[in-house]
Formats: structure tokens, sequence, C-alpha cells
């Protein structure tokens, strides 16, 4: 197969959108759809200070290579989990995120849960009601109260992260599937800091398929963790992702039309802000002081001080 | 007349002469959730995998 632009050996071929391309017509057609995506969403500017979320993976790693190289001022944040599993995970991601970081002299944050918050993950799940069967309830709460708290401690206008369009569009599939109206409702490429205790959170992922990522992830030599994190088996995401890809198989572009129809019907009035019964009911939590529709203490802190 | 293919720690067997694609479809992997490797260089699915060539699949679906 040719590359569309040059004739020479494509590495790879995006059905999506008929378009295949050799390494180096890749390595500068990625980024370039990035721009285009931060733009389109008007995400963030270079003269803004920017967090990246970087787990290790090959997403995060991308993204903070990419913005890198469009000029964008990044610093990373790692969140230590304390996740073993028999293949030392949490160590092994955070080693790749080290020398990412080191290589590349960037600053890099890091928080560990069981420094900073007595346990591991795993621990609190033990105990806690919401992550009885798996972790992955009190992780996903864990880490998106951290991410806020070094965004607004740090001083940082925007968060961003590494979701991609598989992410999104496994996560629109649940949400529609299971109709969740405030997902449905928040679901969005840039979701501004609307209250005074949120970071701006953004994902100029967003229109990448995760195939791409992890391809140029290959062709720029970045080191990431390639093994999954030793819960995610049975995960509804996974399994959603592997229903799309199945569709995408048999119709190329299915992914991106399911997702980016969706955003376009969002654009023209589809799902209201007053659907998402959290709407303009948020409060300071009184022990950490982030916006919380909960009753009370934040679901986290509640997490933390063994309330549930 | 064999190609591996490899995907983590597990190998499949594809009958040479095949492209990439089918025989991807045939081993029951999903085209969309890997990446594959000959000789240090991505392949795209159309390639034609020929006899006794080793195929490294990268699973590149992540998350959960």
């Amino acid at each position: 197969m040719k590359c569309r632009k040059c004739a020479g050996k494509a590495v790879i071929n995006m059905r999506q959108h008929q378009l295949a391309l050799c390494r180096d017509h890749f390595l500068e057609w990625i980024p370039a759809q990035i721009q285009r995506t931060i733009d389109k969403y008007q995400m963030f500017q270079s003269i803004e200070r920017i967090l990246v979320a970087v787990s290790g993976g090959k997403d995060s790693l991308s993204l903070w290579d990419i913005l890198g190289q469009l000029g964008y001022h990044c610093d990373g944040l790692y969140i230590g989990l304390g996740i073993d599993g028999g293949i030392q995970y949490s160590e092994e991601s955070q080693r790749c995120v080290q020398e990412f970081a080191s290589q590349r002299n960037l600053t890099l944050h890091v928080v560990d849960i069981q420094e900073d918050y007595g346990e591991t993950i795993m621990a609190m799940a033990e105990r806690s009601t919401r992550g009885r069967e798996k972790p992955c309830a009190v992780c996903g709460v864990a880490k998106r109260h951290i991410m806020n708290r070094v965004a607004r401690e740090g001083g940082y206008n925007v968060l961003v992260t590494g979701h991609n369009l598989d992410d999104e569009a496994a996560s629109l599939f649940g949400n529609t599937m299971n109709w969740i109206p405030d997902s449905l409702v928040r679901q969005w490429p840039v979701l501004e800091a609307n209250h005074p205790g949120l970071a701006r959170k953004a994902k100029p992922f967003c229109r990448l398929y995760e195939r791409e990522i992890a391809a140029y992830a290959l062709l720029r030599g970045i080191r990431y963790i390639y093994n999954e994190c030793p819960y995610v088996e049975g995960s509804k995401s996974i399994y959603y992702k592997e229903l799309l890809n199945i569709l995408e198989e048999k119709r190329p572009g299915a992914k991106l039309s399911f997702y980016l129809s969706f955003l376009q019907a969002k654009e023209n009035g589809l799902f209201s802000p007053s659907a998402d019964p959290d709407f303009e009911e948020l409060h300071p939590c009184p022990t950490c002081d982030q916006p919380t529709s909960a009753p009370g203490q934040c679901a986290f802190c509640r997490m933390v001080l063994h309330l549930v | 007349m064999t190609v591996i293919l490899t995907l983590r720690d597990k190998e499949y067997e594809a009958k040479s002469g095949m492209t990439l694609h089918d025989s991807l479809i045939m081993i029951n992997i999903q085209p969309e959730s890997v990446l594959a490797i000959r000789d240090n260089e991505i392949i795209t699915d159309d390639e034609v995998l020929l006899e006794d060539q080793v195929i490294r699949l990268i699973a590149v679906v992540s998350g959960g």
C-alpha cells in the first residue's frame, strides 16, 4: 500500500479517512490533526499553563509528546495508585513516565496515594462499598479528585487527558445503552471550569483512533507500559470497544461518525444542560473545598475518611 | 506453509499466502485492535504473509 502523499511505503491505512500514509507523513499528520482539534474546540492556547495527566500508557505519553512538539508548555502529573497485580504495574508505569519526562527535561508531579492518603487504591477498594467488587470505581473517584486538586493548587489553566476516540465512543455507547442523561449532557471534548473549584478539562485526542496513537508511539520510539492494569479484565468499556471494533471492521468510520454525529447533535441543542440533575447544584466540600453535588462531603473525602 | 503471529504471550498460526487482514480474521483477532510488526516495521493489512514469517501483533486497546 502506498502513501497518499508521496507514494512511498505506507505504514498505516486509516480507513475512516480513506488515507494511507508513510512513516514521515504520518508523523506530520498526527500533530496537525491534534492542533485542528484544539483549535476547533478552543481547548487552550499556547500562553496557558497546561497539566497533562500521564499514566505511562501510550495515549498520555503520546499526548505529552505531541503537545510539546506543537509548542505548548506542559507539565505532567502521575498518580501512583499502588497497584501491583503480580506485574508491578504501578512501579513499571511510573518508571515509563519518569524516563519520558527526564529524557525531555519536563516537569513531572508525582502524587503517591499511599503517601498522601495513607492507603493504596486496593486498600480503599477493599473496605469501601464503592469498590467492593473491583477497584475501578474507587480508582476513578480518586484520580479525578487528585487531578483537579493538583491542577488548582499548581495554578494550571487546563488539565488535559489522553482520552481518545475509542474511549469517547465506548463511553457514549455505554451511556446510550444505559440511557444516562447526565453523562450524555456532560460528554464533550472540553469541559469549562464552570465552578470556582473546578479546573478546565480537555481531551485533544478525542477524534483520534487508539490504533493511530499506538502507531504514533511506536514510530516515535516512546516507551510506554504495554501491560494493561491487572483489574481491567471484565471491564465494560473494553467490551464496548471490542463491539465497536467489530462494527468498524464492517463499516469503516462507524466509530468516528458515531461520536462526531453526537457532538453535532449536541451543538444543535439535542441535550439541554438542564437534563443533568447535578447542573447548578455544586457546592464546596467542607473538607477539601472541591466542588461536589453530594450532600455534605465529596465522594473522595468520604472514601478516605472511611465513611463509605 | 505457515506464518506465526504472536500477541502478548500467545502464538497463532496462519496459512502463508494470505493477507494480514485475512489472517487476523481467520485467527479471530479484530484488525482494528492490533498493529502488526514484521522485521521491525509496521505493516498494513493488505500485506501478504509469506512462509516462516513471524508477525508480532501489538494490542492497541487499553483502558477500563
